[in-house]
């Protein structure tokens, strides 16, 4: 057949580390982070001859620049991070829960729905207690439909939940047109904008407080559930292995259901915040492609969620200063894309090295015959 | 420059992490010959050959094929030097036909013609006496053909050095010397051929040279007409085997679980239980030999409920006096099982993929089992932390700390957390499957010990075994299982290794009778 292969060795090796120790890891993180920057900063700099630094302080601004856009920046963490404890439980169970978009947009009608429909019949807090209920209930039953098919008939559940988003969205498209104000406009327009009916209040003096004050709770929450509740331990066992919850007694099933309906619901919270607690209205893009971003959060911090905070904040804040770059330099949105992908491939490929080390392969053994 | 050698390895050596899996190996294959690979479990056999088939690729050390060193970084590197391994678990795609598996991956240039890949593969299975219709689907197949297709899909690809690890561990006696029949066709043809066995009535019926390996290290060959099986055993193990384990004599039997009539389909349909009648009592072990895969696994966790039961009943004796309250298992999940005051504990063949989660630390391991003791919402973590450190320390597990992954910790290791764990929680039954399996000589003993302990306390024991001279000196009566049935079940102290042996591989058609 083909010619034998040449006696030569491979340059280094792959190996998985046994472990490795907190500020190692944190040392690659950073390394990968400044990394990151030089790699845009060459990119800026051969595409527009800007200097990076300035580009950067662009950056910075766009996402603190003012206590308006700070506040822009904490509300969008917020209801990424939401979304991303949502899923959390899912994936540590290993679903693949690739259906928060759909979560958030069913959240989001329902929220909407009730705003318009039972707007000003009700005092405020009143409306939203029955929207956040009710937002959580649809979010619920979206991802309890995928759980259930799964549970049953162990079908494919990342595809399941991917075409569901594909149904919320449509289901947004037609109640958009129904409600859609003014007539024509093909958009809905700022719900209840004179009485400001079923709008978060503001809290402690902050326009978004409530949006905070609802997501730390869950942070916290779904932090204790997973690390100390006899739920989370069963999530985590099922996740690791099959065989061995069923070992242990634990109907996967039962768990898989469960978690969904959790799951599900806080994604639909989710979507009662980005309707009533930010955009005040309602669009095939209320979910923004958050459903999916979330997904990074919740596996970069590996379902950790206080690290997810920080990822959150991270990504946000280099969506807010790449609009901003956009802007002020006329560097167009793609570009501020690039740089985004640049530095979380450098984050997400840094996992890689702190999972696995290289060795050099000594040159003592490698000569031929 | 002429060599005699179809395969030389010179100094290989292999590690994976601290395990040192082949060391400085040094070892020829010669042309036209069957070499029998021979050691105990975990003694480096099948890595040294995925070393030569390109599935590893070597530390330290060189390989020369036909005399020149070579590198085989992939199976593709392999099988163009004419290496080809014949895996003990098979890699087809079941819903391709024979021919279409065997052409898969082939880089032939035209189209793909597969009406003359068929007539070559008819050709080659003429030539070396196989049987196998080249348009049959892979699902339809019996496994004895699946392992045809896997030989003459490496044959087709032109190997001239075949590996096959542990052939007959799936096959029935018939089929086992219609594969050696084929073997010997194939030496004649000039190909070398390598088995992987640890079987030694094999290795003296088929192969012209014996190698033995032992914890990794190459301890020599010998030609086969030169040794017998004693003189074998001896090379594997390094000494005359003298295990003595104590084994104190059974006091107070009490039944514990009456089995009857169980029949257990696997997931193809087959029979893997075949109407399966013993008892387990208290105050003994009862030992399970057979061949891998002869209903071992299904056996347990049929008893343990997570397993779907054809017919049969498992009755379980709470009650000392072995009187009323017995109850039926069947259709029990395993919860319902402990939930109904089952006291069963089972050490599971799979260690990390069943009995154990490999990414938690010892602690959270313990409350596998009591988790759901205690508080209504949150777990409660003392107590098994508690017990980990006892485990930890009664056993001398050998741990970074009781919250360190125990999928880090050496096997030896994660089996004592395994077994100190099910004995912790005081059964009346401990089954146990391939409990020794890859553990060194020590830690062996240390789960002997611990079995005994468990049988002096009344404990039922079920020990599933591989090592028949273990059986032996273990057991107080061991039940042989062949293809599903039983074969006997023999007292511990008076049977001979050739009679469990036996009986393993051929089916007493008389048995009932004889006992």
């Amino acid at each position: 057949m083909s010619s034998p292969a040449i006696h030569t060795a491979p340059l280094v090796r792959i190996a998985k580390r046994d472990g490795i120790a907190l500020w190692k890891s944190c040392l690659i993180r950073l390394a990968a982070v400044f990394l990151a920057l030089v790699l845009s900063g060459l990119f800026i700099y051969s595409l527009t001859k800007l200097n990076p630094v300035d580009v950067y302080k662009a950056m910075y601004d766009g996402a603190f620049g003012t206590s308006r856009r700070t506040w822009i920046t904490v509300r969008e963490v917020m209801t990424l991070l939401c979304i991303a404890i949502g899923l959390a439980p899912a994936f540590k169970m290993r679903f693949w829960n690739i259906g928060a978009e759909g979560q958030v947009l069913i959240g989001g009608i329902v929220t909407a729905g009730m705003m318009i429909h039972l707007g000003n019949t009700m005092s405020t807090p009143l409306l939203l207690l029955v929207m956040g209920v009710a937002s959580l209930a649809a979010g619920a039953v979206w991802g309890l439909i995928p759980a259930l098919f799964k549970a049953r008939w162990n079908t494919n559940e990342t595809l399941f939940t991917l075409m569901l988003n594909y149904v919320a969205i449509q289901l947004t498209s037609y109640c958009v047109s129904l409600w859609e104000n003014p007539y024509g406009s093909n958009v809905v327009g700022q719900i209840n904008q004179q009485t400001r009916s079923g709008w978060f209040p503001e809290l402690f003096g902050i326009s978004c407080g409530l949006n905070v004050l609802l997501v730390l709770v869950l942070t916290v929450g779904m932090y204790i559930y997973l690390r100390y509740s006899k739920q989370g331990y069963e999530i985590a066992v099922l996740g690791e292995s099959v065989n061995t919850a069923r070992y242990a007694g634990i109907k996967p099933s039962k768990v898989i259901i469960r978690t969904m309906i959790l799951s599900g619901a806080i994604c639909g919270l989710a979507g009662f915040i980005a309707v009533a607690g930010a955009d005040h209205t309602i669009s095939v893009d209320t979910a923004g492609g958050r459903g999916f971003t979330a997904i990074i959060v919740a596996w970069i911090a590996k379902f950790n969620t206080f690290v997810m905070l920080l990822i959150s904040l991270l990504l946000v804040f280099l969506q807010q200063g790449a609009i901003e770059i956009a802007t002020q330099f006329g560097l167009n949105d793609f570009a501020a894309n690039v740089i985004t992908g640049i530095i979380l491939f450098c984050i997400i490929g840094s996992e890689f090295f702190i999972n696995y080390r290289l060795i050099p392969r000594s040159g003592k053994e490698a000569k031929g015959a | 420059m002429a060599t005699e050698y179809a395969v030389e390895l010179r100094g290989v050596t292999k590690t994976f992490g601290p395990v040192v899996a082949n060391d400085r190996v040094d070892l020829q294959i010669h042309r036209g010959e069957i070499l029998s690979l021979l050691g105990e479990n975990g003694s480096g056999k099948t890595t040294l050959m995925n070393m030569l088939s390109g599935i590893y690729y070597p530390d330290a050390g060189e390989i020369l094929v036909n005399g020149k060193a070579v590198t085989i970084h992939s199976p593709k590197d392999a099988f163009d030097l004419g290496i080809g391994m014949i895996h003990q678990h098979f890699k087809l795609v079941d819903v391709l036909t024979a021919t279409e598996n065997i052409v898969l991956g082939l880089k032939e240039p035209g189209r793909l013609d597969l009406k003359a890949a068929a007539r070559r593969i008819r050709e080659i299975c003429d030539k070396y006496g196989f049987a196998v219709d080249p348009e049959k689907k892979i699902y339809d197949m019996s496994v004895s053909e699946k392992q045809t297709v896997e030989i003459v899909k490496v044959l087709y690809r032109g190997a001239n050095i075949l590996i096959l690890d542990e052939p007959t561990a799936v096959l029935t006696p018939q089929e086992t010397a219609r594969l050696f029949a084929v073997l010997r066709n194939m030496k004649a043809d000039g190909k070398s051929i390598v088995i992987i066995t640890h079987k030694l009535h094999e290795v003296m019926e088929i192969s012209d040279r014996v190698a033995v390996l032992r914890k990794g290290a190459y301890v020599g060959d010998v030609a086969t007409c030169d040794t017998d099986p004693q003189k074998l055993t001896d090379m594997m193990v390094g000494h005359a085997v003298t295990l003595n384990i104590d084994r104190p004599e059974p006091k107070e039997r009490t039944k514990r679980l009456e089995v009857r009539g169980l029949t257990v389909r696997n997931q193809y349909g087959v029979k893997a239980l075949d109407d399966v009648t013993f008892d387990v009592y208290g105050g003994e072990i009862l030992g399970i030999a057979g061949i891998s895969g002869c209903g071992q696994k299904e056996l347990l966790e049929s008893i343990a409920g997570l397993q779907r039961i054809e017919t049969g009943s498992i009755r379980y004796f709470p009650a000392d006096d072995g009187g009323q309250t017995e109850k039926e298992l069947v259709g029990m999940s395993p919860l319902a099982i402990k939930k109904a005051g089952v006291a069963l504990s089972f050490v599971p063949e799979d260690r990390l993929g069943m009995g154990l989660v490999g990414s938690m630390g010892m602690t959270d391991n313990m409350m596998l089992r009591s988790y759901r003791k205690g508080l209504p919402i949150f777990t409660n973590r003392r107590d098994p932390k508690k017990l980990a450190e006892q485990v930890r320390e009664q056993l001398e597990v050998v741990t970074p700390g009781v919250n360190t992954p125990v999928r880090r910790l050496s096997g030896g290791n994660v089996q004592k957390v395994l077994v100190g764990r099910e004995i912790a929680a005081a059964p009346k039954v401990l089954m146990t499957a391939y409990a020794v399996r890859g553990l060194d000589i020590n830690t062996s003993y240390t789960i002997y010990n611990l079995l005994t302990a468990q049988k002096i306390e009344g404990v039922a024991v079920v020990y599933v075994g591989e090592d028949l001279d273990v059986l032996l000196e273990l057991c107080d009566r061991i039940l042989v299982l062949c293809s599903g049935k039983v074969n006997g079940i023999l007292d511990g102290r008076t049977t001979t290794k050739e009679e469990v042996g036996l009986r393993m591989t051929n089916l007493q058609e008389k048995e009932g009778a004889a006992q």
